[in-house]
């Protein structure tokens, strides 16, 4: 058969595939059958041995891609993508004092980091103090222990808060921590508009998937519609929520299911900003995205052209948002954290870098990439380094940011996205009839679909099934140990007596009217914001801002957990 | 007729460390192998993991710790179960813990911790040859 437009077709002859498959494939299988019989992803979606153009049969790149820049921005948010300008590499950094942290983010900055990433410690996420009962021996261990704002002048010595961007992962107590980051500002003079940065702000995967949580859903997402509204009023070039999937991938989910109950999250925020009576188009373009780039390359890639793809639909076409820039899905991507092994860890380095390579070509706009001590310890500055250095090898050696979105088109590539695309949407399409994300969460949805897909894994994994280099196939019995970063035990005392004497320090009239004031604004329908900056400027700490917020919100209790 | 009873555990998760996905898969695989199993939620402290063990009669408690607080928990809790006359309550854990520590917590009492890499299986096994029901 003669093929249409001049021997340029884009659909194979069904008659030779077939003869391929009984001429080549057949024999070649009697000879040596496949490795397996089933080949699927991380995720356990079903890979086929060969794409052809027959799977895009339908497909139309027009629709699919359009151009990058362009809705549905399937090839990217950017007309240029790298080629204009590389993604930025934000390396997370932050453990025991302020003064240790600082030091680190000085270092990242001298070796051509282009953002800070700043890791609070436990107690701090959780909006306690470093006194308080819970918080014995946490502090300073997993981030920097923030307890007032005279930490925070700390963290940013020497830094000039308006040549930097800075992220902030925090979540229930995020309002504090923006507010003493713009208390900090202020002090260097720097005027608020001027600012550029994120905090991750995103309650609703803390419920899901990290437990971070302080109040129940509803005050929380109230606070969170404040700070957008201040925000896109004061300090507008401030990315107010970082809608993570990061953490929903960490406690086990598919990719599936990450991109579905990100996006899900991404339209509970939207809606709940809607009816505090913001304007989408105002406050849309500062969210941002928040992915994980798990081992199964192919399948990552999919992922984030999948979730460029629906965000833009979610925006235009349900929540018919008019700006182009609110249907942009901006994104930050961390490589995954549960993927590295503790067993011969250096072989993490190699799995990172597999992992970024796929944020890339999937099109991130910025990218930590784990250091390979991550499974026992916060890194090392070598390791650190080399973390960052994977990321400038692939920018500048590797040659893949040279072109736009380089994989499009590629029949399995195309087949793979619309297929996250396709169970996605089904999530999605579920959690609607629920009644919202809220519902589902307090439900325990998304919560007992990632705990099964977890535990389907873990047995896969402990079955050789899934195979983890290392662990379950080329072990070597012992671990081998690589140098980690100590945490002195003295930073917990440090800490507590900074607290103490900022206590101490302050005025303490004005401090008990400004918290008294924050509770009296609670229960109105004012922002909050003003008055968390009011107390954060006289030295409240974190724990007694949020301990008078939860005598007006009260504190989230888990349902019962089902396992 | 033997009056054996099934050997019950309670997996737990002590102070603010939210990471709950080890403890979850654990306790589920505790269950499927025929352990009564009874998990704490989160953010619980080593006085009312303490307390839900008395409470529940158990024979073992197994702690998730992934938040580097481990020295300082596992043996307030060993202490606390001291002192409440339970200390034949057999208390296990897993996480990630530095090599050097493993041998404190072992002077310290806790019998065995499983590192990143552990089959769930290597945890039924040694439950089930470590963890027996407790005299009443």
């Amino acid at each position: 058969m003669k093929p249409k437009n001049g021997g340029r077709t884009s659909t194979l002859n069904p008659r030779v595939l077939r003869d391929w498959e009984e001429g080549t494939l057949r024999p070649a299988l009697d000879r040596k059958p496949e490795r397996k019989k089933e080949f699927t992803t991380v995720s356990s979606l079903p890979i086929e041995r060969l794409y052809v153009p027959e799977d895009l049969k339908g497909w139309n790149a027009g629709e699919k891609l359009g151009f990058p820049g362009e809705p549905p921005f399937t090839r990217g948010v950017h007309p240029t993508m790298y080629r204009g300008k590389l993604w930025t590499m934000r390396q997370f950094a932050g453990f025991g004092s302020a003064e240790d942290t600082n030091r680190r983010f000085h270092y990242l900055l001298e070796h051509g980091q282009t953002g800070l990433s700043v890791a609070f410690d436990l107690p701090t996420l959780m909006g306690r103090d470093s006194d308080d009962t819970l918080a014995e021996g946490e502090v300073g261990r997993e981030g920097v222990a923030v307890d007032t704002l005279a930490d925070m002048e700390i963290l940013f010595q020497g830094i000039p808060l308006d040549r930097v961007s800075t992220s902030m992962t925090i979540n229930a107590p995020a309002a504090v921590i923006l507010a003493m980051y713009l208390a900090v500002a202020e002090k260097q003079g720097i005027p608020l508009e001027r600012l550029e940065g994120t905090v991750q702000n995103d309650i609703l995967k803390e419920y899901i998937a990290q437990k971070e949580w302080i109040y129940p859903p509803a005050p929380s997402l109230r606070i969170i519609s404040d700070m957008v509204a201040f925000c896109t009023d004061r300090v507008p070039k401030w990315n107010t929520i970082s809608i993570s999937g990061y953490h929903i991938r960490e406690a086990g989910s598919t990719a599936a299911q990450e991109l579905a109950f990100t996006l899900a999250d991404g339209i509970g925020y939207v809606e709940s900003c809607l009816s505090a009576g913001l304007d989408i188009d105002a406050f849309a373009p500062r969210f941002s995205f928040f992915f994980n780039a798990h081992n199964d390359f192919f399948e990552e890639i999919a992922k984030l052209r999948a979730a460029r793809r629906m965000w833009c639909a979610i925006m235009r076409d349900r929540f018919h948002a008019k700006s182009p820039r609110s249907w942009m899905l901006r994104t930050h991507v961390q490589t995954a954290g549960c993927s590295l092994t503790a067993q011969q860890p250096y072989n993490n380095v190699v799995r990172v870098t597999v992992q970024a390579l796929a944020a890339v070509l999937g099109g991130t706009q910025s990218l930590h990439t784990n250091s390979l001590d991550e499974t026992l310890a916060l890194p090392t500055e070598d390791s650190a380094r080399i973390a960052l250095r994977t990321q400038q090898i692939i920018a500048e050696e590797s040659g893949v940011a040279n072109t736009v979105d380089p994989l499009a088109g590629s029949y399995f590539v195309e087949k793979l996205t619309d297929r996250l695309e396709q169970d996605a949407w089904s999530y999605i399409k579920r959690i609607d009839q629920m009644g919202g994300i809220v519902a589902a969460i307090e439900e325990g949805f998304p919560q007992r679909e990632i705990a099964e897909a977890a535990y389907v894994y873990q047995r896969q994994v402990d079955g050789a099934d899934k195979i983890v280099v290392g662990v379950n196939r080329h072990s070597e019995g012992d671990v081998l140990k690589a140098p980690t970063l100590k945490i002195g035990p003295g930073v917990e005392e440090t800490q507590v007596t900074r607290l103490r004497a900022a206590r101490e320090g302050r005025n303490s009239a004005r401090h008990a009217q400004t918290l008294d004031k924050l509770t009296r604004v609670a229960r109105t329908k004012e922002n909050l914001m003003p008055a968390i900056l009011d107390a954060v400027r006289g030295y409240a700490s974190v724990g007694e801002i949020c301990d008078a917020l939860k005598t007006v919100f009260g504190v989230y209790r888990e349902g019962r957990v089902q396992f | 007729m033997t009056t054996e009873r099934k050997v019950r555990l309670l997996i737990g998760k002590v102070g603010l460390d939210g990471h709950d996905r080890g403890a979850k898969i654990i306790a589920r695989a505790l269950r499927d192998a025929g352990f009564e199993v009874i998990y704490t939620g989160l953010h619980q402290t080593p006085e009312m993991v303490v307390a839900t063990a008395l409470q529940e009669d158990v024979d073992g408690i197994g702690l998730s710790l992934l938040s580097g607080a481990h020295n300082t928990i596992f043996p307030k809790i060993l202490r606390l179960l001291a002192d409440k006359k339970s200390g034949d309550t057999v208390v296990f854990g897993g996480g990630i813990i530095p090599e050097e520590d493993m041998l404190t917590l072992q002077r310290a009492g806790v019998r065995r911790m499983f590192t990143p890499g552990s089959t769930t299986q290597e945890v039924v096994d040694w439950v089930r040859a470590n963890v027996p029901p407790r005299r009443r």
